[in-house]
């Protein structure tokens, strides 16, 4: 599986609350959520994201609360993955059983800039910025995850195992 | 090698004799938690499955908290569908309007969460209940779904952060200050992945609310769970508390652990967060130096909406006035604080002094409802998250703090050390 897209970037501790306000969490429907993703530490987000553009952030990505709503409003907006440095635990969880790839790499975290067309490679780990010419490796996941994943998610998953 | 209270509960809950950190398991959950924003998700992943019954009727706790009563049309909307839901599969420990309280504040009351428990919930301060020796973990809504249809959930054995406590507390010292110093102390992403162990002679100074405080903010030093062990105190509220039996698991004397801390609690002082990181700490020195002005105050939350929160707030605010221009709202965790509370005559004296009460709710705390901000608008919270908007306008600020502490500035009007007014 493989995703590519133009970067969006973004810095340390990006928090649930910003990529998607508690003040809309009772809206039920994906795209009318996703419409207020990221809008409080970049309104220009919804407007200009394309289907299989990418995010890239810093540390703790995803921190604050368990709402799956995070994830799933970035997996709907379009992002076909999430690099960041380290991912808070909730949103690592939710987004694999989601079926939103996301990736740890501090390097690319790092070198990745604004704007930058990337490819990710899911199964390697392989991250390439074909803007400046430069790959990085990532973690791939651990088989189990991928597993999950593979099935589309937890509730394939689970399916396929009852 | 030996293991960490965590890793035993979670051994034994995936039937092996033992676990390593960074392996990932299998194991059966005792409880299954869910509120009125993640369960209406919960029910349609449900949906999906094959075989969509519950695993068992009397595992599964489901609590209207957030935007309850109704705030608006689609919050509603949300709580009947879990009432519908908790009808057709008559769940036994739903909580409605009435029965209902804040989750973290009402599940270890109803006796529903009790030591050596595997619990799984859809709300990140599901890490509360490790005050009592339970291991619990918040998870999404997807873990949730899977959790009621299955009883089960993987895991990733994590490896742990030791915390020894040791000291006296001092008056208007509470866990509140102790959890926000740990926090300014090793940061938001702190223990990610990680256990935080609170183990120490001086945990026999902190009572169940403190605990429960603690363990409540461990995810925000990134914690996949705080816990500790299981003393008098609380084998005594267990017993007071539903009296379900319970399991004492005990670290091994040559339990791994990643880091190790010890902190004297005699040294401890009142602490604040500033905006917009619950690490942002100063002490209440500092912040009284910095002469920060506030409009509001919220004394209330699953992290400070217990008996004794309510009692140090009305130490302080009873027979005193609610400075001019600041708003208090004090919110009682559940029916059973508040009519505690009013037992107690707290609630007349926050009243008589001009403050709020609010029925159970976690209203302001996520910027749901009843004491939203405004632009430019500051507000000292004992609730556990400061971050950009929380709690309204994304200009607005929230400060962290003590009951105490929020009591004593609601009553200045300024951040205000409780030591001054007493
Ligand atoms: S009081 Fe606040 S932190 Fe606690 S469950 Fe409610 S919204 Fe979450």
């Amino acid at each position: 599986m493989e995703a590519k897209g133009r970067v969006f970037k973004y810095g340390d501790n990006v928090d649930t609350d910003v990529i998607i306000p508690a003040r809309y969490l009772a809206i039920q429907d994906k795209k009318e959520l996703a419409s207020h993703c990221m809008e409080d530490i970049d309104k220009d987000f919804i407007g200009r994201v394309k289907t299989g553009d990418i995010m890239v952030a810093g540390r703790n990505f995803g921190c604050g609360s368990s709402r799956e709503h995070a994830p799933m409003v970035i997996k709907e907006a379009g992002v076909s993955c999430v690099i960041a440095e380290t991912f808070a635990r909730i949103f690592f969880r939710n987004a694999i059983n989601i079926g939103l790839p996301i990736i740890e790499c501090r390097e690319a975290s790092e070198g990745i800039k604004p704007g930058d067309e990337v490819e990710i490679d899911f199964d390697t780990g392989i991250i390439r910025d074909v803007t400046e010419g430069r790959s990085y490796q990532g973690t791939p996941f651990p088989e189990f995850m991928q597993r999950i994943i593979n099935a589309g998610g937890l509730v394939s998953y689970i399916n396929e195992e009852q | 090698m030996g293991m960490t209270m965590s890793q035993k509960i979670l051994a034994a809950h995936a039937g092996l004799p033992e676990v390593k950190a960074g392996q990932l398991i299998e194991a059966s959950l005792d409880l299954v938690l869910g509120n009125d924003i993640t369960t209406p998700v919960a029910i349609n992943v449900m949906q999906g499955f094959k075989n969509d019954k519950v695993f068992d009727k009397d595992k599964i706790a489901l609590v209207m908290d957030h935007f309850i009563p109704n705030k608006d049309i689609k919050s509603a909307e949300n709580c009947k569908t879990c009432r519908e839901f908790a009808a057709s599969h008559d769940i036994t420990n739903y909580f409605d309007v009435g029965k209902m309280g804040i989750e973290h504040a009402l599940l270890p009351e109803e006796g529903l969460t009790v030591a050596g428990d595997l619990i799984i919930g859809a709300d990140s301060h599901t890490c509360t209940y490790g005050a009592l020796g339970a291991f619990s973990t918040g998870v999404g809504s997807t873990d949730m779904a899977a959790g009621m249809a299955t009883g089960r959930a993987w895991f990733k054995v994590p490896e742990a952060i030791r915390f020894n406590i040791i000291g006296k507390k001092p008056k208007h010292v509470s866990g509140k200050d102790l959890i926000l110093h740990i926090i300014g102390m090793i940061g938001v992403d702190g223990a990610l992945y990680r256990s935080m162990e609170f183990t120490g002679e001086g945990i026999s100074e902190l009572n169940i609310d403190d605990r429960l405080t603690i363990a409540n903010m461990a995810i925000e030093a990134g914690g996949k769970n705080g816990i500790f062990p299981v003393d008098d105190i609380a084998v005594e509220y267990m017993k007071s508390h539903g009296n379900r039996p319970c399991k004492v698991y005990e670290a091994d004397p040559d339990a791994v652990y990643a880091e190790e801390y010890t902190i004297d609690l005699s040294e401890l002082q009142p602490t604040v967060s500033y905006p917009h990181l619950p690490s942002n700490t100063k002490t209440i020195d500092e912040a009284v130096s910095d002469h920060i002005k506030i409009d509001q105050a919220v004394i209330g939350s699953c992290t400070n909406g217990r008996i004794s929160d309510l009692r140090a707030a009305a130490e302080i605010i009873g027979g005193r006035k609610i400075s001019d221009g600041v708003r208090c709202i004090v919110i009682p965790g559940t029916q059973k604080i508040y009519l505690q509370a009013m037992e107690e005559g707290l609630i007349k004296s926050f009243i008589e002094a001009g403050a709020i009460v609010s029925t159970p709710t976690c209203g302001p705390c996520l910027g749901g409802y009843m004491g939203i901000l405004a632009a430019g608008e500051r507000c000292i919270s004992t609730t556990n998250r400061n971050f950009v908007g929380r709690m309204g306008h994304v200009d607005s600020e929230i400060y962290l703090a003590s009951p105490a502490v929020a009591a004593a500035s609601a009553i200045t009007g300024y951040i205000a050390d409780p030591r001054s007014i007493l």
